[in-house]
């Protein structure tokens, strides 16, 4: 259900502005959300300054020399820093996406980093990502097959391969569904951007052989139709998906099933 | 304990196994709606500030009645599911429910009133 204000234990508070780099010339200044679950206290936003001449070009670069080299309890997710593993999925500037492939030069002004909105957060940056992962699991994310045929492999045309694309690419970061309005106020039975997403990659695989079940496991008024095409989705994508599209393209397949 | 875990949290669900009919029913009454709508307008906006003579020989007329009975019905019934689902987007619980009854009642009534005042000045 929708809240407009926060709780009184999440309201934001000024937290500690860290000293300035001794000698840099090229300082930035970084805001970033920190939130502990052992001290009992409300989040607070934390001032950091990097020197800009010794920081590599990635938000991701500037996070990491900040843990580095000024404040080590401050907490995120990163691994691949290359825009494949998902993990470092954040709100910089206002934007849900990855901090290893979002570029500091693409920010104007003070840098500023929040965890995903609307996701209970475990520290600082983390999001609790436990039932997105369970939803993503509910749609069945592996090729179900009835028949034992063929006994070798399972072949595809490239013109089958090629309805894939856009879909598999995804890294189940969670930047769009923390950025759907409709998954913030029904997540508990909206399945979000994401895992709609996941669910037509299964559904157009031509080696599928579940189409019918996969849909009709989807066709609620909450699972799939609280999208309501506010494109938030594809708007943020740090991989540049488009989830509306292929949700758009369940419901077509939905209303061609009883039209 | 009922040993709930995450993965059951999200399957236990279950889908309703309807939703398709609802927004099949939106796009087709909203396409239906982008030609319904102007041309009541220009039918209302025509008769209005006329005598109420006027207003009575426009509305006895076939098309005319035909578009103000259509756009009441289906715009209303339109309204009905969009206000539905906006309502389940904000609210939950008894205030959802509470909500939902009362649009669809007063939806109905304005449906029966308008009904009601077209046939009287169309008979």
């Amino acid at each position: 259900m929708v809240q407009f204000t926060l709780p009184k234990n999440s309201k934001i508070r000024t937290g500690k502005t860290w000293p300035k780099p001794e000698g840099a010339k090229n300082v930035r200044k970084f805001q970033i959300y920190r939130w502990n679950p052992d001290d009992g206290e409300n989040p607070r936003v934390d001032t950091y300054f990097v020197d800009m001449d010794a920081c590599g070009p990635m938000v991701l670069d500037a996070l990491i020399k900040i843990k580095n080299e000024i404040d080590p309890t401050l907490t995120f997710r990163r691994s691949c820093r290359e825009g494949i593993c998902g993990s470092c999925a954040m709100m910089i500037d206002g934007i849900n996406t990855l901090a290893c492939i979002y570029g500091l030069d693409e920010i104007k002004g003070d840098v500023k980093i929040y965890p995903l909105p609307h996701m209970p957060v475990v520290k600082d940056l983390i999001p609790d990502l436990t039932h997105f992962y369970a939803q993503h699991a509910s749609i069945m994310p592996w090729l179900e097959t009835k028949t034992n045929r063929p006994q070798k492999e399972w072949k595809q045309s490239i013109e089958d391969r090629k309805k894939l694309d856009g879909l598999y690419e995804c890294v189940m970061c969670a930047s769009c569904s923390a950025a759907c309005p409709s998954y913030w106020w029904n997540s508990d039975r909206y399945l979000g951007p994401a895992a709609l997403l996941h669910a037509y990659r299964w559904i157009v695989d031509s080696r599928d052989e579940a189409t019918g079940e996969r849909l009709d496991d989807l066709e609620d008024p909450f699972k799939l139709y609280r999208c309501h095409t506010i494109m938030n989705c594809a708007k943020t994508c740090p991989k540049g998906l488009n989830p509306a599209a292929a949700i758009a393209e369940i419901k077509r397949m939905m209303v061609n099933r009883i039209v | 304990m009922r040993y709930l875990t995450a993965r059951k949290r999200a399957e236990g669900k279950g889908a309703a196994h309807a939703g398709t009919e609802e927004h099949w029913y939106m796009t087709v009454s909203g396409v239906g709606l982008a030609f319904l709508i102007p041309a009541f307008l220009f039918i209302f906006g025509r008769a209005m500030g006329s005598s109420y003579e006027v207003v009575v020989e426009t509305f006895s007329r076939p098309i005319p009645a035909i578009v103000t009975g259509l756009t009441l019905v289906v715009g209303l019934q339109h309204f009905i599911k969009g206000c539905k689902g906006m309502i389940e987007d904000y609210a939950g619980g008894s205030t959802r429910k509470i909500l939902i009854i009362a649009v669809i009642t007063i939806s109905y009534f304005l449906m029966a009133a308008g009904i009601f005042a077209l046939a009287k000045l169309v008979l």
